[in-house]
């Protein structure tokens, strides 16, 4: 069986080899094996920086009184804390409300990403119907087709959608729905049940598994590597999006983190909105620290595909 | 489990014809009933759009009255208004910005964590930590490290070496850099993962034998690692000059296309006839300026791609 996350290669190399541009030789010489360990730290710092900075002076800057803020914005240790910051951002400005619709959107959005990407995944991957190929080049021909082009005609699908006419301006539908025709998802999906060994489904076949059985008691629970990938992706994605959600939720009440933040921006004292910024901020690093295997591999794995 | 397999032939032998066709229009009905959420999304949120643009930029449609057939008219009053020059010089502006910025970057860093044997996990961790941060969070935290006062975050830095104070996002001249430099903070640790993916993936042979050969680590780099790693930075490349042509939260947050229109983007500019006008949405024009883009990365992706098919099969 072939797994698609295996860190093994066709040929048997390991994907993180015994050595790499340095051989033992290079790292036995004293002069390349300090200079390297100088790089490495200098790299190690630069990306401490770059990286960690930024987030360390939000965190710092969110319990630091706001005037401390802007007369010292680089001061190390801030003058006085003030931990009230958050309270104020969590209850005054509401921040709690557009958090639990952030929330929402994302729970909305994994839900229909993984349902229409699990069954069409199966459906085109393990059952492949007459049309299957039709389908899939479809849905490869999407990827082609960039984003910026859907915007306006996706705005005006959701303002009526055509059939059903429904008006789905201001519901969370607007932003639901969309998230599932997601071409991305489908191809991973598919990719992953085109490698899983077949013999399994044809004996469950033979044991009188009908293809509902077979894709919730089988293929469910042995894609659930993938799934991973993909949640971790919904989840994240919907987070950052800014431009649709500003787009089709008009009512402040229910918008989101995104969408809410750069209009109180202006009307905001600065210490209680880098609180608000830090609380917006919290869910995806967390998600990020607890899941980063997933999140590494996942960067790879799209970056493959693309190429 | 063999004599499944074995016994599966001899009963497909005997009754052929009915059970075949008995299970293909079971399994017929079972594929369509889980084809019916990806039909339905991608029916009406991905293709249907699609087949609208090009029905939307022939005509003149606002929402309110019928639409009405006109031709070519939307593309030629996007070619006649002035900003659209202005938009396609600031986001060709920015493209090369990015270049020059977001593209070494992320192939030192990845060549040099590579080498990492130890905590490399912890490396990659710090490279992609801004990729999680939300993006409108990161831009309203960088709008006011780009502070124009000499107690601006940055200024303050730069106060440090005796240079600056800087204008950022207040100066026509220093706007856009300023956004790209955001930008690449934003974006680079994906790639910097990408390239790390590719760079395991080298044979180490290739090393070995170029060593037996007498290679110093420079020209190991430069005649191994970096043509293995072609194709990678080749696709990489042109991924992200389609992401920087459409280029939207940054500009629209950082500056609102100004100062002087001096970061007005094509994506900005779309937005602005469609959702931004006071007579209503001009949703025609949009439509066609999104395929004009379309378009172009269309054409300059496929000569891309014949232009490194030939570099690569030269060398």
């Amino acid at each position: 069986m072939r797994r698609p996350f295996s860190r093994r290669r066709p040929g048997g190399h390991r994907t993180a080899p015994d050595r790499g541009i340095l051989s033992t030789a290079d790292w036995s010489q004293r002069r390349i094996r300090w200079s390297v360990l100088a790089l490495h730290a200098a790299t190690l710092i630069f990306l401490l920086v770059i990286g960690l900075g930024p987030i360390l002076w939000m965190l710092k800057s969110s319990i630091t009184p706001t005037l401390d803020t802007l007369r010292q914005p680089m001061a190390l240790w801030p003058n006085g804390f003030d931990i009230t910051q958050f309270a104020t951002a969590w209850n005054k400005v509401h921040i709690d409300r557009y958090l639990f619709n952030t929330v929402a959107i994302a729970f909305g959005s994994w839900l229909v990403q993984i349902v229409v990407a699990t069954t069409a995944g199966y459906a085109l991957g393990v059952l492949r119907p007459r049309f299957s190929g039709v389908l899939t080049g479809l849905v490869i021909a999407t990827l082609f087709v960039p984003p910026i082009v859907l915007l306006v005609p996706l705005y005006l699908t959701v303002v009526d959608v055509p059939i059903v006419h429904w008006r789905l301006i201001d519901s969370y539908w607007a932003v639901w729905l969309p998230a599932g025709a997601s071409a991305l998802n489908i191809i991973l999906m598919k990719r992953f049940f085109d490698n899983l060994p077949r013999e399994i489904f044809e004996a469950a076949r033979v044991d009188g598994a009908g293809p509902f059985r077979l894709f919730w008691s089988i293929v469910l629970p042995m894609s659930r590597p993938i799934i991973g990938v993909v949640s971790v992706f919904a989840v994240i994605a919907t987070w950052k999006d800014y431009l649709w959600p500003l787009l089709v939720l008009r009512d402040p009440d229910i918008q989101p983190l995104s969408v809410r933040l750069p209009i109180l921006a202006p009307t905001t004292d600065l210490g209680v909105f880098i609180a608000a910024l830090t609380i917006s901020s919290l869910i995806p690093i967390a998600l990020f620290l607890i899941f980063q295997r997933l999140f590494l591999q996942g960067a790879g794995v799209t970056g493959a595909l693309k190429g | 489990m063999g004599s499944i397999t074995e016994a599966a032939p001899a009963t497909k032998t005997t009754a052929r014809p009915r059970a075949a066709r008995f299970r293909l229009t079971q399994e017929g009905l079972g594929s369509f009933v889980f084809l019916l959420p990806f039909l339905i999304t991608f029916g009406l949120f991905a293709w249907f759009p699609i087949l609208r643009a090009f029905v939307m930029s022939v005509q003149d449609t606002n929402l309110v009255s019928e639409p009405i057939f006109v031709g070519i008219e939307n593309f030629q009053r996007v070619l006649a208004d002035p900003l659209f020059g202005i938009a396609i010089r600031n986001t060709a502006w920015f493209a090369f910005l990015a270049l020059i910025f977001g593209f070494p970057v992320p192939i030192i860093l990845a060549v040099l964590m590579s080498e990492v044997r130890r905590y490399r996990g912890l490396y990659s961790a710090l490279a992609y930590l801004p990729v999680v941060v939300p993006p409108v969070v990161a831009v309203l935290l960088w709008r006011f490290f780009y502070g124009a006062s000499p107690n601006g975050v940055f200024n303050t830095i730069l106060g440090w070496v005796g240079l600056g104070p800087l204008p950022w996002l207040q100066n026509s001249a220093t706007a856009m850099p300023s956004i790209v430099i955001e930008a690449t903070w934003a974006a680079a640790g994906a790639t910097v993962i990408i390239y790390l993916a590719a760079l395991v993936g080298v044979r180490p042979e290739l090393y070995d034998a170029a060593e037996v050969d007498g290679a110093s680590i420079w020209q190991k780099i430069r005649y191994i690692t970096l043509p293995q790693i072609r194709n990678v930075l080749f696709v990489v490349l042109i991924l992200q000059l389609i992401a920087t042509a459409q280029l939207f939260t940054e500009p629209l947050l950082f500056t609102g296309g100004g100062p002087a229109n001096s970061t007005m983007t094509v994506l900005l500019l779309i937005y602005k006839y469609a959702f931004q006008n006071s007579l209503g949405g001009d949703y025609g024009m949009a439509a066609a300026l999104s395929l004009m883009l379309a378009a172009f990365l269309a054409v300059f992706t496929a000569g891309y791609y014949w232009l490194t098919r030939r570099w690569s099969v030269d060398s």
